[in-house]
């Protein structure tokens, strides 16, 4: 496959400064941008452009800095409702993470809409953070968590999802939109049309999905959709929740404090209208103007380059892992994309991630934190190389070479 | 194909426990066992311990599951570790936790100069926080054994 002829890595390169370092003398091949992406120049300039220049708390001053500054910082509202095609900026909330995001929707939805007795249904390749708190949550709240088994190819069995939903106990389906180990994508829209027939919403963890596909939760007809914004070029402390705004606002808050209420007196608060009935206290005012550049970023190169480029990455790297031997890749789905697992036959997926960092290659090595997903998989570890928009050819070349002469050393 | 820029950590001490480890079975007849198990990582190990009359450690058996550089640790650690009392065995374990974590061999006199010279081929994990955990996964599993108890913590 070529690339998109709009697609030039070695300009977007450019844009990312850390990526010109060398470590221990070689040049730096950063595949772990699954766990956190690097930040190109003009999120770093928007950041430090802010603080010097045009910065003070939000929503609550009455002078000319607090409202220019609520005007930098409410505009990510309105480009994330762009990115994921909301129907409204009302329907976006800012959170710290998409763990936060999850955590809200467990607790406030969780423990609003959903009764006891009624289930969640999760998958067998979740993370932890769309595992821990609905266990929460049924240990709080007494409902039932579920969990739909995956195949061995890596793809959720989608005939064991029907029949989890059979008996129309589960209120919420609550979903990875691609895996962080195997870099399945589910079938998404298939996932919305037979749990909605069930009387199920539903909820996708768009994490690892949203740096690499298009995301339009009306096309996808699902209820949530959550994300982070350090996978997708932003800073860290910032992600964001999208519902519906029926859902929004039968939400009761989840965190109370100041900024998500209307008037509080000792007797009686009331909230705020959506979203910032679930935005309590300042929020991550900075994170915010560096997540709309981060976004302005990619969607200014735009998600047909970027996915062109990285499914000719992903199948390069598959082509050339596939013909070393004793590689295994983790995960062989139809539908995948720049994450891949993979073991070595002869060492351990720590000495493989060390002795990488060695030749300068950085890949992350461990569970991934998806310890169910690596029991199902009868393994300990696996190393993770994962690509973003930067990734070169080259670099999978450079790893490629460097696993082979690591299994030569461990002879 | 030159290794060299492999080696600084993964030596030939290191790549040979870790590949053919000496004391790597379980012992047939012992006095006291104890796990170890590293859940971030997926390591775990078992220690078998023999005591001579004197309560000295007679004997060492380990099995282990994970990284070239925990079983390279336990296996090294069942070498220095035969002879010693408890608390002889828990003062090198504290000497050697301490190397690995800064990357210094301690300056002791005597005893246990000579095991921590053993053990030294570890020192370069302090490079590598992350992997400590890995070089004193058996250790932990050890002081478990000699304190009468199932499980050991990890760092
Ligand atoms: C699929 C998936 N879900 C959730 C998360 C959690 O993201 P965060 O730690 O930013 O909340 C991650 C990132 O590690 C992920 O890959």
């Amino acid at each position: 496959m070529t690339a998109h002829p709009k697609f030039d890595v070695q300009r977007i390169r450019q844009d990312f400064p850390i990526l010109s370092q060398s470590i221990r003398g070689k040049p730096f091949v950063f595949l772990d941008s699954g766990a956190s992406a690097q930040k190109p120049r003009a999120v770093i300039d928007a950041m430090r452009n802010a603080m010097e220049t045009q910065y003070a708390n939000v929503h609550r001053g009455l002078h000319w800095m607090s409202e220019r500054t609520t005007e930098s910082y409410e505009a990510v509202r309105d480009t994330i409702a762009l990115l994921i095609n909301a129907p409204s900026r009302d329907e976006i909330v800012i959170t710290s993470s998409i763990t936060a995001s999850l955590n809200l929707v467990a607790h406030s939805y969780g423990r609003s809409a959903l009764k006891p007795g009624q289930a969640v249904l999760i998958s067998g390749m979740e993370h932890h953070s769309n595992i821990v708190p609905w266990q929460m949550l049924r240990d709080a709240h007494g409902i039932e968590l579920r969990v739909c088994p995956i195949t061995d190819a890596g793809e959720l069995d989608m005939t064991a999802f029907e029949t989890l939903l059979a008996d129309g106990k589960v209120g919420l389906v609550s979903i990875t939109h691609m895996s962080n180990v195997l870099g399945t994508y589910t079938p998404a829209e298939r996932i919305v049309r037979i749990a909605h027939a069930a009387g199920a919403k539903v909820m996708f963890d768009g994490a690892q999905a949203i740096v690499h596909r298009q995301v339009d939760v009306q096309a996808l007809g699902c209820d949530f959709y959550c994300f982070t914004g350090h996978k997708l070029y932003g800073p860290t402390g910032i992600g964001a929740l999208w519902a519906r705004r029926e859902i929004l606002e039968s939400m009761p808050p989840f965190m109370g404090g100041g900024d998500m209420i209307s008037s509080v007196t000792f007797e009686k608060s009331s909230w705020a209208a959506v979203p910032h009935k679930f935005e309590a206290g300042t929020p991550a005012i900075l994170e915010g103007i560096g997540l709309k550049a981060a976004i302005d970023y990619f969607r200014a190169i735009g998600y047909e380059a970027i996915s062109a480029h990285e499914r000719a990455l992903t199948e390069h790297a598959i082509a050339r892992l596939s013909d070393i031997e004793g590689v295994q890749i983790i995960g062989r789905a139809q539908d995948r994309g720049g994450v891949i697992s993979f073991t070595l036959d002869r060492a351990h997926a720590h000495d493989v991630a060390t002795l990488l960092d060695r030749q300068g290659i950085a890949v992350r090595a461990g569970h991934h934190c998806a310890e169910p997903l690596m029991h199902r998989l009868g393994l300990d570890s696996t190393a993770r190389a994962t690509f973003g928009l930067y990734t070169t050819h080259e670099e999978i070349d450079v790893l490629a070479e460097a696993l082979t002469k690591i299994r030569k050393f461990f002879k | 194909m030159s290794f060299d820029d492999l080696r600084d950590l993964y030596q030939g001490v290191i790549m040979d426990h870790g590949r053919h480890p000496r004391h790597g079975t379980r012992l047939q007849s012992f006095d006291v066992t104890a796990k170890g198990d590293n859940p971030m990582c997926g390591d775990r190990v078992q220690i078998w311990l023999k005591y001579a009359p004197d309560h000295t450690i007679a004997d060492a058996g380990f099995e282990a599951r994970g990284c070239a550089i925990s079983i390279a640790s336990a296996d090294l650690m069942a070498d220095v570790v035969r002879g010693r009392s408890p608390a002889d065995t828990k003062a090198l374990f504290d000497a050697f936790r301490a190397m690995v974590r800064t990357g210094i061999c301690p300056d002791h006199a005597g005893d246990l100069a000579d095991p921590l010279e053993k053990l030294k081929p570890l020192l370069g994990v302090h490079e590598y926080p992350s992997r400590v955990k890995c070089a004193t996964l058996a250790w932990h599993a050890l002081t478990a054994a000699l304190e009468g108890v199932q499980e050991g913590s990890s760092e």
